[in-house]
């Protein structure tokens, strides 16, 4: 049977089209950018700006910070496909399903993700994390934050269909981020205390080598419930 | 088999088979959560370091263990539900779901107050305790994408997706205890070899478990054909009950 395009040419095809409809609309990657490095300023307007204090809690904040800004750019990753139609054809389309969700939310990751590793280090430098720690963050963000968008790409593909569904998905998927937020902050702490830290990225990297696998799968189903 | 399980996927036999089953299970819900309880309460012998205040295991364990067995229940009605297609199975998932969000939050309540003599704290960031708040949101997670969707089939599938991906978590409070070094106590009841726990203890402990497993059952079989009639209000046979209902 003849398949059209090959498996590659569509996962390609799908990642840049998305890539492509960002650039041209750059708010949708410098919203959830500047929310993140709101969040952070936040904190030590509100909990005092002790140097000591501040490096406690550096990667607490920056790893809660990424988490939420991780959550408030998932909400669009179907939604424009799914008023369109877009998303019903790509339901229709040869192509396995769990192959075109990895593609967006691999472009996902590319424009949410990558940019908060990079200025990470920046906001790490104003909370004065330890200067041991800026590894143990940069690896751990590496690792986590592609988590944080395969996971919560299924919350996202549960809710796309319902109208109120910004609440809803923060309830579904944050119990989810849980382990992501309790690994990389305890790899960062320990990397401040100059002890080994590679137990807890191989531990998320773990999470992200199965959640690679497995949530696709998830995510196709559950955009085959919310289209119908 | 497989021919003699799918009759039981007609709404109407599984009304009636959880209809004859009710009885039996609340009887022995009864009984043994009643002599486990009192038995546990009343004679159980006095703990020499924790004094009385242990006493509150016979209900902070049974709701603790229950908690993950209504969520294996949940998420295994869900999975036929999901590939076999057979709705009852969905309605017994969402049937489950509220009832084992209770039970954590009772497991959590009692262990709160066991903490507070214990470890002198109500609460601990520890990760027992942890992993079955994530259990609640779960459980909260999952009714609250059921009660979200009109469609009530594609709310009983986006819930059982949520509720499967959620399984993940389960051996995470299993084996939490042994994980990481935590406040919270190991098990102390072991099925493959001896419990570390005296037998005068142990035995009211054990009852109360089935006991609470028994009551979960009754509970979830009463939710469950109401779900089941809810579901099926315009059949034919949901409504000559209703009609022999209102004749008596």
């Amino acid at each position: 049977m003849k398949r059209g395009i090959s498996y590659t040419a569509a996962f390609m095809t799908l990642l840049q089209r998305d890539l492509r409809i960002a650039i041209r609309h750059r708010g949708d990657i410098f919203n959830p950018l500047l929310f993140f490095i709101l969040v952070v300023t936040l904190f030590p307007l509100g909990i005092g700006p002790e140097p000591q204090v501040l490096t406690r809690v550096a990667p607490g904040i920056i790893w809660v910070a990424a988490l939420l800004a991780s959550m408030l750019s998932l909400e669009r990753l179907f939604k424009a496909d799914f008023s369109d139609g877009t998303l019903e054809q790509m339901l229709l389309s040869p192509q396995p399903l769990s192959l075109l969700v990895l593609a967006k939310v691999l472009a996902h990751w590319i424009l949410t993700g990558v940019p908060l590793i990079l200025v990470a280090p920046l906001l790490a430098v104003l909370l004065h994390l330890d200067s041991n720690s800026y590894g143990a963050l940069m690896a751990t963000l590496a690792l986590g934050t592609p988590v944080l968008s395969l996971l919560g790409a299924i919350g996202v593909a549960l809710t796309v269909g319902l109208r109120k569904g910004g609440v809803l998905l923060s309830l579904l998927i944050l119990p989810l981020y849980i382990p992501v937020l309790i690994f990389a902050t305890s790899a960062i702490d320990a990397a401040g205390l100059n002890l080994a830290y590679d137990g807890q990225l191989a531990i998320l990297a773990a999470m992200l080598v199965g959640s690679l696998i497995l949530a696709p799968f998830a995510i196709g189903a559950s955009l085959r419930v919310s289209t119908n | 088999m497989w021919k003699w399980l799918h009759s039981y996927a007609d709404p109407e036999r599984a009304y009636k088979l959880s209809g004859t089953l009710l009885p039996w299970f609340s009887i022995l819900a009864i009984l043994l959560v009643g002599t486990g309880s009192i038995w546990g309460l009343l004679f159980a012998p006095t703990d020499y370091q924790q004094g009385d205040s242990y006493r509150i295991i016979f209900i902070h364990v049974p709701a603790a263990s229950m908690s993950m067995a209504a969520y294996m229940g949940m998420a295994v009605a869900s999975f036929i539900g999901l590939v076999w297609q057979i709705k009852s199975a969905d309605w017994a998932a969402a049937a489950i779901a509220p009832i084992g969000a209770v039970i954590t939050f009772i497991a959590l309540l009692t262990g709160a107050a066991w903490g507070k003599p214990m470890w002198g704290t109500w609460w601990v960031w520890d990760a027992r305790l942890t992993s079955e708040l994530v259990l609640l949101f779960l459980y909260l997670g999952v009714i609250s994408l059921y009660a979200s969707f009109e469609d009530k089939v594609l709310a009983a599938r986006a819930a059982g997706i949520l509720a499967i991906v959620g399984v993940i978590n389960i051996p995470i409070i299993k084996y939490s205890v042994d994980w990481w070094s935590s406040l919270h106590q190991p098990s102390t009841i072991k099925i493959t070899e001896k419990s570390t726990m005296s037998t005068d203890m142990l035995y009211p402990l054990l009852i109360n478990i089935f006991g609470f497993g028994m009551m979960i059952g009754a509970i979830t079989l009463i939710r469950y054909r109401a779900e089941i009639l809810a579901r099926n209000g315009m059949r034919p046979w949901v409504r000559e009950l209703a009609k022999a209902e209102e004749a008596k």
